[in-house]
């Protein structure tokens, strides 16, 4: 495999072992010195920088497109109503935010898990919410919505998984890249209980989220007709990398299709899955993850992208904290600024900038760690 | 039961939390000069000097007067005495009954609290001392202080009305109405912040505004105020004794602070009843205390501990309140244009003149923070002696105790910023009953007459009305933002 696509995990040991190696010998000044030789690596390991003296002025194609918004609404999992109606009242709030933002978004994407154990009803009732949504909606599948039926009445309702279109001179990605390798049959398994390991977050039975080959092809011909110079914008429910594979906070072959995405100047992918402000940058892509509207995950124990705007640590007592949706903003260029509309909390914008400058600049306000 | 645990440590606790409370004050004075009053300026009618009052103002006085004349409290016989100006008892007559209260006029900490928290709680250029409490008191009293002469503190922080005026909102010079209700002068030294938005950081900050502010006491400046009593012998040789300065603002709001730093009610039925002596509140109330901190889920706000002796947790929430008001969507929006993409200084002043040309008061914390998460956010109000310092919320437009808890029972009113930990409960009529008699046993012993007739007149409001009642809500066969979502499709799709 390719050095330049190392992944994430790796790297973050790699650093993690190179402060420790340099920390016993540093006064304040050291410190400095260290940290800028830090910024001159990773500008020579071939993260783009772009000062504003040097950015090239021409853009293809940056004159025939328009800025423009999405929203998003992700990882709602819906249990039947009278089972648990919290989740129901918040997906609903959700869809309220989105359905009264000014300006209108241009069409919402919601992110995946839709509903808990994948059920006929939990999907329904989904639906049933979903059509309220006043914009367009673009249909993402998560692990919860696919492992009880492999997918069934998920694509009743919202049709094939994996597509992608073009808008305002950006091309659009959807992946379904939570495939498992077949843990269920040799084991037994009834549906129930492959859904019910899949929807444990450290059951170590199943296997690793995957893209899997199909689909990588299927991408890599998809793109072959879109122009390196074209943003492209990839959906995807798990993270496109590898940030902690014990939660299956990972894809397995993220290297992989991270390489079919190599050509483009500009690529952004947006995920679910992980429910927490996630930010992360890996050569031409930025990724960026999605709010749930169910529950916050905590930051794993290892792999955080260093990028990442940290949010704070949720309110116990506020059972809406944590939680939230989105939007993002998609500039001329193509270039994504990401908005974390977290509930009862300021929304925090990562802006392009700030990944382009690997977190130097356009810094977002940091949140307020003492306000809950 | 828990609270039987340690029935000592209680008593003991609730004075050292006390303490703590009142000394982790950690908000800085960041107001800006519109903001100083409990309204913004605009929406004061046009002359403060008495002139321009609206044909619907005087019909809003009218009522009042109406309603406080047929009070059930006065046909009780409760309170027989006459009353002044803006319906307080007059000031000569507050001072007779404040001195059976027993409150400590020397300097001493307060009963019941420790005196190492008692110091920690003080500030150091204001320990308390008999000279500074007798000119805070003498000045809490003088109605000299507000520009017609008709207003003292004690007007909306009446002794006979609970340290409050019972009214929803209240009025100032000229029969002016404000916008939010009258916190309670009781127990306020506890309280990390002053004011429902939390704008001041301390009781001598807090003292020095409505003095100032045009709908209330309506002195055009500090000066002004000083130079009605700077020729006053009394008041010469009082502020000499206490702060061994002339006669001055600064040491007049400090004198006020050390006259509220007397006013502690934190003896009541219930503070018996976790000290072990069951027989102290009613096995409703018992009942209640139970729900309070379970189904009920008060306790995530209105803390009720050794820790927190006040029932509150200093914070903001929105729950609501401000979104019964027609307008509040809109407001809130016009101030999220007005702050986007502006942050620090020019974010405030952004914000601050719209409040100049809008009522923002509805937006509550957010008008002191400018951060979305506040908007419509007030501060919790605290639990002791709430039995007799209704109306409630910060707009005082819910009557009864039982109002409050329908109004929480359905989970507030459904708006975009409402805080996530309001929920609809799903509690019965008894429940409810429960919950409010328990909330009845947290007022101070010195006031028992009082909430026997508060209680029996909240009973018959509540008998005749119930405004803030939704079953469907509160039993989740509706839930909140479902009408909002699945009832108002505009057919954009």
């Amino acid at each position: 495999m390719s050095r330049k696509f190392t992944s994430i995990e790796t790297k973050h040991y790699e650093e993690r072992d190179a402060l420790f190696a340099a920390l016993p010998k540093l006064g304040r000044r050291d410190f400095l010195k260290v940290s800028a030789a830090a910024v001159a690596a990773a500008a020579g390991s071939g993260v783009r920088f772009f000062p504003t003296s040097f950015q090239p002025v021409t853009v293809a194609n940056a004159a025939t497109r328009e800025p423009f918004t999405f929203a998003y609404v992700s990882d709602s999992h819906l249990y039947r109503k009278d089972l648990n109606d919290r989740f129901v009242r918040s997906i609903l709030r959700a869809v309220d935010d989105v359905n009264h933002l000014d300006p209108k978004p241009d069409f919402i994407l919601y992110g995946g898990d839709l509903a808990q154990l994948g059920k006929r009803e939990e999907l329904d009732l989904g639906a049933e919410i979903l059509k309220n949504v006043q914009q367009p909606i673009r249909m993402m599948v998560g692990e919860h919505d696919w492992f009880l039926d492999m997918g069934a009445r998920w694509r009743e309702l919202f049709g094939e998984p994996t597509y992608s279109f073009d808008h305002k001179g950006v091309h659009f990605v959807v992946l379904m890249s939570v495939n498992e390798k077949d843990f269920w049959t040799p084991r037994g398994m009834t549906p129930e209980q492959r859904m019910g390991t899949v929807a444990g977050l450290d059951n170590g039975i199943q296997s690793r989220f995957e893209v899997g080959a199909p689909q990588r092809e299927w991408l890599t011909n998809d793109l072959a007709k879109v122009s390196a110079d074209t943003p492209v914008i990839v959906f995807s429910h798990s993270p496109l990398y590898k940030y902690y594979k014990n939660w299956n906070f990972w894809t397995e072959d993220a290297d992989e299709v991270q390489a079919i995405l190599k050509k483009f100047d500009h690529v952004t992918v947006i995920h679910g899955h992980t429910h927490q402000m996630l930010t992360n940058r890996i050569g031409n892509i930025d990724f960026h993850g999605l709010l749930s509207t169910a529950w916050p995950w905590p930051y794993a124990p290892e792999g955080l992208p260093k990028l990442t705007v940290q949010m704070s640590r949720p309110d116990p007592f506020n059972p809406n904290d944590g939680c939230g949706d989105g939007s993002a903003a998609v500039s001329a260029d193509g270039l994504v600024d990401k908005v974390y509309n977290l509930w009862n909390r300021n929304p925090i914008e990562v802006t392009s900038g700030y990944l382009a400058s690997n977190g130097v600049k356009s810094v977002p306000a940091m949140p307020n760690m003492k306000s809950f | 039961m828990i609270e039987h645990r340690e029935p000592i440590g209680w008593k003991r606790g609730r004075a050292r939390v006390a303490g703590i409370v009142g000394a982790g004050v950690l908000l800085t004075w960041s107001l800006v000069g519109v903001l100083n009053a409990e309204t913004p300026a605009s929406s004061a009618p046009k002359s403060a000097d008495g002139g321009a009052v609206t044909a619907e103002q005087a019909k809003a006085v009218a009522e009042r007067r109406r309603v406080e004349t047929e009070s059930p409290a006065k046909d009780a016989g409760a309170q027989k005495l006459a009353k002044g100006p803006h319906g307080a008892l007059p000031v000569a007559d507050q001072i007779m009954q404040i001195e059976k209260l027993g409150l400590t006029d020397s300097g001493e900490p307060p009963r019941g609290i420790d005196p190492l928290v008692w110091q920690s709680m003080v500030p150091k250029d204001n320990e308390p001392n008999a000279a500074r409490i007798a000119l805070g008191k003498k000045l809490y009293f003088d109605t000299r202080l507000s520009k017609d002469g008709t207003l003292a503190c004690a007007t909306c922080h009446d002794v006979s009305r609970s340290f409050t005026d019972r009214r929803p909102v209240s009025e100032g010079i000229a029969d002016q109405l404000g916008q939010r209700n009258a916190p309670t002068t009781m127990n306020a030294l506890f309280f990390q912040t002053q004011f429902l938005d939390g704008r001041a950081p301390t009781l001598e900050e807090q003292a020095k505004l409505p003095i100032l502010n045009p709908i209330e006491m309506g002195q055009p400046s500090p000066e002004a105020t000083i130079a009605t009593i700077k020729d006053d012998a009394e008041y010469q040789r009082m502020f000499q004794a206490a702060y061994t300065r002339p006669v001055n603002y600064d040491d007049l709001a400090r004198a006020i602070a050390a006259f509220e730093r007397t006013l502690v009610f934190l003896d009541a039925p219930f503070d018996d009843f976790v000290a072990g002596d069951t027989s102290a509140i009613s096995a409703k109330a018992a009942q209640g205390w139970i729900l309070f901190n379970g189904k009920a889920r008060c306790m995530t706000c209105h803390m009720l501990n050794p820790s927190n002796p006040l029932g509150t947790d200093d914070r903001f929430h929105n729950v609501g309140v401000s979104a019964l008001k027609q307008d509040f969507e809109d407001l809130a929006g016009k101030a999220l244009k007005a702050l986007h993409g502006k942050e620090g200084q020019e974010g405030l002043e952004a914000v601050d003149r719209l409040a100049l040309e809008t009522n923002l008061s509805e937006l509550g914390r957010f008008l002191v923070t400018k951060n979305r998460s506040d908007i419509g956010a007030f501060k919790t109000f605290q639990l002791r002696n709430i039995g007799i310092t209704g109306p409630y919320m910060h707009d005082g437009s819910m009557q009864t105790l039982v109002d409050v808890m329908d109004n929480y029972n359905k989970g507030g009113e459904t708006n975009p910023f409402l805080d996530g930990g309001i929920e609809p409960l799903a509690l019965t009529d008894t429940e409810i009953e429960n919950v409010v008699e328990f909330l009845n046993t947290l007022t101070d012993k010195r006031f028992a007459a009082e909430q026997r007739t508060e209680t029996a007149r909240q009973r018959a409001v509540a008998a005749k009305q119930r405004p803030f009642r939704d079953n469907a809500l509160a039993m989740r066969k509706v839930l909140p933002f479902e009408a909002r979502v699945m009832g108002t499709k505009e057919g954009a799709r």
